[in-house]
């Protein structure tokens, strides 16, 4: 045990983890905070709080990380490379220990051509790889970025990565993985699974680098909400592999629903987005490596209690 | 080379609005080269402001010249005598050119014609590309010769991102990926084990971050 936050504990103690996911409001307003957080507190082991996500301005998420600590839910940060360098990064750190947060996600962080400030200039001191290096270190040799030693307390976080099965090239994928863990990964957090077939072999390869028992990997999982969403994703978004069949499923499941009647589409959306979500997270656990969900449901946190109960996740586990 | 676009005519006649005896002076390295800022490039928007200030009712005075290397004093000394009979120069060189002629001939504003845009490689008719930052300590030996730094949206040194797909950044589907490019070369070259190891971050004080740079060598400099 390194850290000692839950989701290390719930990980170490073998349980399948639940993670969920939060994205702060585009204000001021923390009653939102409260509102979603209420809804996710009690299915999930730890919330991911959003660094400006897709470069969109957003409350912080060191901020919104210490409110959930105050709600008696525990929050997994997410710090990007994107809006700070080196000094930014580790200053906000020492200022999240400090508060009590234990498990970070490091990032490279979208590019912000595609957020509210693409004029803005961007960083990339590091990239994701030195990111988890430095936090690592800072950790683990109590010493800063540059060498210096940390005099005092360390920041001390259970270190979280990112890892997309399903961007190119897909043979590199699980190489990247290893580079990852080697810079300091102790979670990693993939990208949404739909395409479970690939998601497979990817798993398949990353236990043939002998990653398995070095890191704990949590698949990333998703509820569609409408057709279109699934259209969307499956077309629009680089690095997401969608099946056609789940696009199809999404469009069959409002088949002789009138499109005047939007509350009944909605439901139907709905319904069949969550069970697609629950057949997948099924379909993950079973492959060997998988040891647990994230399950992201950003502007739709009401769906995560209802997937984790189908998904057979509840209660989950005190440790 | 130095790669640069001319500004708009809009933009450079409200630049030249205050002047009336204008001189226009090209340069004959790398804007010639990439069709912003050479002899031709010169004579082409002298014709265009003479005759939007003419049709205006205002008619300025407009004079070319083209140097062969704008950024270097001993050049620009061919000109010097034309200076004279303007009030303003408008210097179709790239940054360097601009900003030399106003170091060296004090008493006279040069104004920019062009936006200096990349350090870059034409790779195909009318096509320019950006290849390199000058970031002051170059990796291509560790990257197959591909820049990671110019070419990678994110100047990633540990790519490829999630956001790779097709061969393409995820930033534009008309943008290649550097590091799928990067990897396609190590492999063909039987190298791709240098891209297990984990890059360093990087030290930054080489490129601008460690403020505007200089390079001094004694061996070549003149007895004092
Ligand atoms: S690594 Fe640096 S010096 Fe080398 S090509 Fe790229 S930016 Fe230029
Ligand atoms: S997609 Fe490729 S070029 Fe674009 S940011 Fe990611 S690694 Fe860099």
């Amino acid at each position: 045990m390194k850290v000692g936050s839950n989701l290390e504990k719930i990980l170490t103690a073998g349980y399948f983890a639940a993670t969920g996911e939060l994205g702060p409001p585009k204000n001021a307003d923390p009653e939102v905070i409260r509102r979603k957080a209420e809804i996710l507190k009690g299915h999930v082991d730890a919330v991911n709080i959003t660094d400006n996500q897709t470069a969109v301005v957003r409350m912080s998420s060191i901020s919104v990380g210490i409110m959930l600590l105050n709600m008696g839910i525990e929050p997994t940060i997410q710090m990007t490379c994107r809006d700070r360098n080196r000094i930014a990064i580790q200053s906000d750190l020492l200022g999240a220990a400090a508060f009590g947060i234990k498990n970070l996600l490091c990032l490279s962080g979208d590019h912000q051509r595609f957020g509210n400030h693409p004029m803005a200039k961007n960083v990339f001191d590091l990239d994701s790889m030195g990111l988890l290096r430095m936090v690592r270190d800072m950790r683990d040799a109590k010493k800063f970025q540059c060498g210096e030693e940390i005099k005092g307390p360390a920041p001390c976080f259970f270190i979280g990565a990112a890892a997309n099965p399903f961007a190119d090239p897909f043979e590199f994928r699980p190489y990247r993985l290893a580079k990852k863990v080697a810079a300091g990964a102790d979670f990693v957090q993939t990208q949404i699974v739909f395409n479970v077939p690939k998601f497979r072999e990817y798993m398949q390869r990353v236990g043939d680098l002998g990653l398995l028992d070095k890191v704990y990997i949590l698949a990333g999982v998703s509820p569609i909400r409408t057709a279109g969403a699934a259209k969307y994703m499956a077309t629009q978004v680089p690095g997401m592999d969608v099946p056609e069949e789940y696009v199809r499923r999404m469009e069959d499941a409002v088949k002789g629903i009138p499109k005047e009647d939007k509350a009944a589409r909605k439901a139907a959306w709905e319904e069949e987005g969550i069970r697609i979500c629950v057949e997948i997270i099924q379909r993950v656990r079973e492959i060997p490596g998988v040891a647990g969900v994230h399950i992201m449901a950003i502007e739709w946190e009401e769906a995560v209690p209802e997937i984790v109960k189908r998904a057979g996740l509840l209660p989950r586990p005190q440790v | 080379m130095i790669v640069a676009e001319q500004k708009s005519l809009d933009e450079i006649k409200t630049m030249l609005a205050p002047y009336q005896k204008v001189l226009i002076v090209g340069c004959g390295t790398c804007v010639t080269v990439c069709f912003a800022g050479g002899e031709k490039e010169v004579a082409i928007l002298a014709s265009a402001l003479r005759m939007a200030t003419g049709l205006e009712g205002n008619p300025k005075q407009i004079m070319e010249a083209t140097v062969q290397r704008q950024c270097e004093y001993e050049y620009n000394e061919a000109i010097a005598d034309k200076l004279k009979e303007v009030d303003v120069v408008l210097s179709l060189a790239c940054g360097i050119g601009v900003q030399t002629m106003n170091e060296q001939f004090p008493e006279m504003l040069t104004l920019p014609g062009l936006n200096t845009t990349f350090l870059g490689q034409p790779t195909e008719q009318g096509v320019w590309v950006e290849r390199c930052q000058a970031c002051g300590n170059c990796v291509l030996a560790t990257t197959g010769g591909i820049c990671p730094i110019a070419r990678c949206s994110k100047s990633l040194l540990n790519g490829p991102c999630g956001g790779s797909q097709g061969g393409k950044c995820e930033i534009d589907p008309d943008v290649p990926c550097a590091w799928q490019q990067i990897y396609d070369r190590m492999k063909a070259l039987g190298r791709l084990e240098a891209l297990l190891e984990v890059a360093e971050a990087k030290d930054w004080r080489t490129s601008r971050d460690g403020g505007p740079r200089k390079i001094v060598r004694e061996d070549l400099r003149l007895e004092k």
